[in-house]
């Protein structure tokens, strides 16, 4: 035990285990799969990884703030269908490449909307964020059902499919824009009192109520930040397809609550950060990748996260015995 | 005023809300269309209900208990195409049990790990439903799979037939909803899910085993998965890889616009039969009144929220949450 505690590497690691298991699968894909450790596809892992990685940045705030936000998905179809439809819009006809300009800010706003709907209904209505999402869940995905007619939607202009194709010096933009997205989050969290507070609330409502926090707008804005991440990552997502599914982000609820609690965060809240929810999407990027590229079925990668998900959660109880860690509803 | 008024109208009818709802969305969709109240449109919507309808009755059961199952989903495509598939390699007689057996594993595996070693619920399920779903993909090698011979097996009277003019579906998803009912509410085994629900600790003390109980739970929430799946593969008669993605929520929605607590240690089967139905007609009816189909998704939202929001707001006696 002291020869850890004496380590600040490996004291870091006890305390990050998702890291030491990151580091592990990657160090394993680096020897076993060929391309893996190549610029090219690392790049392309932080690439697959934002789309899961800037949805896990807002569920880390709404898990640490004691909600859950299950609607994110239906949100990203959401705003991927609004980015791709409205800059074919006759209005902005004239307009050339800044057409695309109001479509995506249409698609942002209404992502900050419907999280602001959930926030809403969860502070004044006191129902649980489970259910208020879960009703969100299907009632978001089937107004993207009623706005798109049920068909799939293709961005008029190229330069909008172009945009996920650019690069800041060697690194693609979309990247950066979920490195920008990690640290800008990782302060908010960290080094303010809207993320202080966060904690607070979800560590211990009643405490924060007497303390003279006010807790609905915190849970509140929380809630709108999801929806702003979740309608960004539709938008690139789109970006990068060119198009908008009606069925896009489908299951992605899932994969984003794996990827946080891998990454530590306790769906009773006050606990978490975004060090260890950036562990969890990247360990689920990685791992996508390499069986890909090791020609492993898809199918397997569902087996093997779900069954990560579940001895994580065995680990976690086994080590972390104090810690109750049952489903607040 | 509202509150009030739900307050000095008893407690009885704020505690039927579900019922009032669900009589005043009968009355308004009537209007509405002439074609909805026939005796043919609702028996239809009757026979559509009963494969999230039987589900839900396992999962009103597993909530009551404490717990969550969002394995339902994929359990079912687990098990519909497992008895397809078997149905033509190793013949009806043996298919059907076979999968009844392996969804039990199945249940007794959620059971296992939330039950005895008592680990989260949502957590676990929504591990196992990426785990099953991959099981299936892996057995299917991710083909559809059907029966090649469908008018002449009897394999096609759980999801075709029909005893003395009623379907078989209906038939079933009545008997297990009456069946389940007089298990909660007069045996000693429904009084113990009420009391693990209800308070962990406290029925642990009162020396009720807590984790067999559970575990039990799921067992049921598995078999009622076998029996819906029953419905849908001999209905269908093949079955795609991922047919019962999504209908985890469905079930959830259902269960939860019965008035059961996700806390647990209250509910009720009969009004999760309620739910079902709600849900359903809300479907239909939007239907015959000529909207598009995925408009009862947003009407859904709406009813699951304001359920729930006057459940709440009836026990704590106010509209609004105190909460600043």
């Amino acid at each position: 035990m002291s020869m850890f505690s004496n380590n600040p590497a490996l004291r870091w690691l006890m305390h990050n285990p998702i890291w030491g298991f990151v580091l592990l699968i990657f160090v394993f894909f680096s020897l076993s799969a060929d391309h893996f450790f190549d610029a090219r596809n690392l790049q392309n892992i932080v690439v697959q990884t934002s789309t899961i990685g800037l949805i896990a940045l807002g569920m880390t705030l709404v898990m640490i703030n004691g909600n859950i936000d299950l609607s994110v998905g239906a949100t990203l179809a959401l705003a991927a269908a609004f980015a791709v439809d409205v800059q074919s819009w006759a209005a902005f006809a004239t307009w050339g490449n800044w057409q695309i300009l109001p479509a995506v800010c249409l698609a942002l706003l209404a992502g900050i909307a419907m999280g602001a709907i959930n926030g809403f209904i969860v502070w004044k209505t006191g129902v649980d964020a489970f259910i208020v999402t879960l009703g969100a869940m299907l009632g978001i995905r089937g107004l993207v059902f009623v706005y798109t007619g049920e068909q799939s939607f293709y961005a008029a202009n190229f330069a909008y499919s172009d945009f996920s194709m650019m690069s800041l010096g060697p690194f693609p933009v979309l990247a950066v824009i979920f490195v920008l997205a990690v640290i800008a989050v990782h302060w908010l969290l960290s080094r303010t009192v809207h993320g202080r507070n966060t904690y607070a609330v979800g560590g211990n409502r009643e405490a924060a109520v007497n303390a003279g926090i006010r807790v609905g707008p915190h849970m509140m804005i929380n809630f709108m930040l999801i929806g702003f991440l979740a309608a960004l990552s539709g938008v690139l997502l789109s970006t990068q397809m060119g198009a908008a599914t009606p069925n896009l982000g489908r299951d992605y609820e899932l994969w984003v609550i794996t990827a946080v609690v891998l990454g530590g965060t306790k769906l009773t809240g006050g606990k978490g950060d975004i060090i260890g929810t950036l562990g969890g999407v990247l360990a689920i990027g990685i791992l996508r990748n390499g069986m890909n590229l090791m020609q492993v079925p898809a199918f397997y990668v569902y087996v093997i996260l779900g069954s990560i998900l579940i001895a994580v959660l065995f680990l976690d109880k086994r080590f972390n015995r104090t810690q109750n860690g049952g489903l607040r509803l | 005023m509202l509150i009030a008024r739900l307050k000095a109208g008893g407690p009885t009818l704020a505690k039927q809300g579900i019922l009032v709802a669900f009589i005043l969305f009968m009355i308004v969709f009537s209007f509405m269309s002439d074609r909805f109240m026939t005796t043919g449109n609702v028996m239809s919507v009757f026979r559509q209900a009963t494969i999230v309808g039987v589900m839900a009755l396992g999962v009103t059961i597993v909530v009551i208990g404490g717990n969550l199952d969002l394995s339902v989903g994929s359990m079912l495509s687990f098990a519909t195409v497992l008895v397809v598939d078997l149905h033509d390699k190793i013949g009806p007689e043996l298919a059907v049990p076979v999968m009844v057996l392996a969804t039990l594993c199945l249940g007794a595996v959620n059971g296992f790990l939330i039950g005895i070693l008592r680990l989260n619920s949502l957590i676990v399920t929504l591990g196992m439903l990426s785990v099953i779903q991959g099981l299936v993909l892996i057995y299917s090698g991710g083909q559809n799979v059907d029966i090649a011979n469908q008018s002449e097996t009897w394999f096609r009277v759980f999801g075709r037939g029909a005893v003395m003019g009623i379907a078989t579906p209906i038939i079933l998803f009545v008997g297990l909803a009456l069946f389940f009912h007089i298990l909660m509410t007069t045996t000693a085994f429904g009084r113990r899910v009420h009391a693990v629900g209800g308070n962990p600790v406290a029925s642990v003390f009162s020396g009720i085993p807590r984790s067999r109980i559970v575990f039990l739970t799921y067992l049921i929430s598995a078999l009622c998965v076998a029996v819906a799946a029953m419905i849908l593969g001999s209905r269908v008669m093949g079955s795609q890889n991922n047919v019962g993605q999504g209908y985890e929520l469905q079930v959830l929605a259902a269960v939860i616009l019965g008035g059961t607590s996700l806390l647990g240690g209250s509910g009720s089967i009969l009004r999760t039969v309620l739910g079902v139905l709600m849900l359903a007609f809300i479907q239909n009816g939007l239907i015959l009144m000529g909207q598009p189909y995925y408009t009862q998704w947003l009407v859904t939202w709406a009813v699951i929220i304001i359920a729930v929001w006057l459940d709440v707001a009836a026990k704590r006696g106010r509209l609004l949450s105190p909460i600043a």
